[in-house]
């Protein structure tokens, strides 16, 4: 077999067993499922009345997108956990003693985790639609906003897989993921129009990755004013471009550093 | 005959405390069983980390199968099948699920990893449990799963740390069955465990190790000739009649008898054997002194272990070769 094709053999052998426990584990499978449905009725309706309209679109219009952006970067986190577990449990072990392919582990994690937060993406919306958001654009532009939040979280899922390998202990990856993660999707357009933010931080946010997924899932879910103003800088008017560029870079930089420490961390 | 593995100058060190391997060398003949005696801490499991690719030693080689196994891990990985110290086995999946995986990672196609996933929970007597998670295991049902994976490319050369440690005495005798299958077979193992009944029964030859290197190396004979020879040990009906019995057994031989009052005990080096065994019954019997209980003792791996390793304090009597002399070592005296 080439490299290839022994990769993507082993990358779907590691996929179904991750797919599998993801299905057998119940808290795991509860916690993707309630987190999110708490998430959209905490913020509809805490911040929702709150705030008022966005340039004629509801605040709970406008902040499901920002929800579904900073729920699935969280989703990530469970890629790192979850190798961080494996070595733990020493299973890596194992599969290092095998014939397979050094990447496949960690493919097959990532690839795995995307199945996380699709979940995590049909139940979110269905709760959003049934506090009231609507997708005013076609099937096939909504389906676009859906894949474009799925390849940035596979892409952060990457940066996730390095850093569990490299801590080594789920806990502290967890912990680790919410101090990086948590300013991250707030210094954004995700739950606040970006023009209210003070100078430096609304720089930063217009170049935040995470709000550009934000504004490109809000644009081709059609959950932005028909009559709302250009939005500043380059990024945010080019959304769903920037985001992709911004997920071929991580992976480009994060795949081959995560296949490398898993090399590594499996073999101290 | 070819060597199967061959280790040479292997160094590994953790931080600037820990030395776990200090040189050692280690060389294995195909188709043979080397077992790896030795306290904890040794540097058993490093090695069998080292010639399994998982962990690279700081300095020196090692060649497997014929595969140099820093140069093409890859390669050697798919020669060898490994069970280590502490199962490596998937919490979530069934057992079944789990030699399928292995399977399937070795590449060994989709109907061929199901057939060996089969076969092989028959032959560990997993086959009740074959379909259920493995978080429901019991240790000794996890350890066997784990062995089984080793096993599931029928690999030439074979590492198991500890293969039968948490094992019930059934598992064990099974365990032992399928290892001396697999010999049989051809296959070459090398195998680490703390039984050294285990080391006596399956390893053609054993390698004592000591602070991460090799300091004893032989077949168990071999071992245990080196630690000494037989002994006549005779325990008196009367305590009254300890040093009575003790003065007969002195005109044995050159060798001081070792006496353990709490047990009424004397015991004496020979070289008669069998022998010295009836001289020594009949002086006795000709005084009046009654017995209760007599044997010939041949040391045992674990004299060999005490002796080498010096882990049991009894140092200070070298003639008491008997691991249990240490606890009763405050009864025993030589007799002057
Ligand atoms: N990852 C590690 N980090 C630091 N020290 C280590 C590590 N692994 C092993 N050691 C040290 O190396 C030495 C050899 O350990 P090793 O596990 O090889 O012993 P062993 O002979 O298998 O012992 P046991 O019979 O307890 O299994 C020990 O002193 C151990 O503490
Ligand atoms: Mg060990």
């Amino acid at each position: 077999m080439s490299a290839v094709a022994e990769l993507a053999t082993d990358t779907v052998t590691i996929t179904q067993r991750n797919l599998k426990k993801i299905l057998r584990v119940p808290d795991v499978l509860v916690f993707t499922l309630i987190s999110p449905i708490m998430f959209v009725l905490l913020f509809a309706f805490v911040f929702g009345g709150a705030i008022g309209d966005q340039g004629g679109v509801g605040y709970r219009e406008f902040l499901i997108a920002g929800i579904f952006a900073q729920t699935v970067v969280f989703g990530s986190t469970f890629t790192g956990f979850s190798l961080a577990e494996d070595l733990q449990k020493g299973i890596v072990d194992r599969f290092r003693s095998l014939p397979m392919s050094p990447g496949a582990v960690v493919f097959g994690r990532t690839l795995a985790d995307v199945g996380i937060n699709v979940l995590s993406l049909v139940v979110m919306a269905l709760t959003g639609l049934l506090v009231g958001w609507r997708i005013r654009t076609s099937v096939l532009e909504a389906a676009a906003g859906f894949l474009v939040l799925l390849v940035f979280a596979y892409a952060i899922s990457w940066v996730m897989a390095y850093v569990g390998l490299l801590v080594r202990t789920p806990e502290v990856v967890n912990n680790a993921s919410f101090i990086v993660i948590f300013p991250l999707t707030f210094s954004a357009n995700t739950f606040v129009p970006i023009e209210t933010l003070p100078g430096p931080l609304r720089v930063f946010a217009e170049w935040n990755p995470v709000s550009s997924v934000t504004q490109a899932a809000r644009e081709l879910f059609g959950n932005t004013a028909p009559g709302a103003p250009e939005p500043e800088g380059w990024a945010l008017q080019h959304p769903v471009l920037y985001t992709l560029l911004w997920a071929a870079v991580i992976v480009a930089v994060f795949a081959p550093l995560a296949v490398r420490q898993y090399q590594r961390a499996a073999s101290r | 005959m070819a060597t199967a593995i061959r280790a040479q100058g292997l160094r590994k060190r953790y931080g600037s405390e820990v030395t776990a391997l200090d040189g050692l060398d280690l060389e294995v003949e195909e188709g043979t069983v080397m077992g790896l005696l030795g306290p904890n801490g040794a540097g058993k499991t490093t090695t069998v980390r080292v010639l399994t690719t998982l962990l690279r030693p700081d300095e020196g080689t090692a060649e497997v199968a014929g595969i140099d196994v820093l140069a093409e891990p890859q390669r050697l990985r798919r020669s060898i099948g490994v069970s280590g110290q502490y199962a490596a086995v998937d919490e979530h999946l069934t057992a079944r699920e789990n030699l399928d995986m292995v399977g399937r990672l070795y590449h060994l196609g989709r109907d061929r990893s199901r057939q060996r996933a089969s076969d092989l929970l028959t032959r560990f007597d997993l086959d009740e449990a074959a379909d259920r998670q493995v978080k429901g295991f019991s240790g000794g049902m996890r350890r066997r799963l784990d062995l089984a994976g080793a096993l599931v490319a029928e690999p030439p050369v074979l590492f198991l740390d500890e293969p039968t440690t948490g094992l019930d005495p059934r598992g064990r005798a099974g365990m032992w069955d399928v290892i001396e299958d697999l010999v049989a077979g051809g296959t070459t193992l090398l195998l680490t465990t703390q039984y050294l009944e285990e080391a006596d029964r399956l390893a053609d030859r054993i390698a004592v190790i000591d602070h991460g290197r090799v300091i004893a190396l032989g077949t168990a004979d071999e071992l245990k000739s080196q630690v000494g020879g037989e002994r006549v040990e005779v325990v008196v009906a009367h305590a009254a009649d300890l040093d009575r019995a003790a003065a007969q057994a002195r005109t044995l031989g050159p060798a001081e008898p070792v006496l353990d009052r709490r047990d009424g005990r004397v015991t004496v080096p020979v070289d008669g054997g069998a022998q010295a065994l009836v001289v020594l019954l009949r002086l006795l019997d000709q005084e009046g002194i009654e017995v209760s209980d007599v044997g010939l003792r041949r040391p045992t791996l674990d004299d060999v272990f005490m002796r080498l390793t010096g882990r049991p304090a009894e140092d200070a009597a070298p003639t008491a070769e008997e691991p249990e002399t240490s606890e009763s070592a405050a009864t025993t005296e030589e007799v002057a």
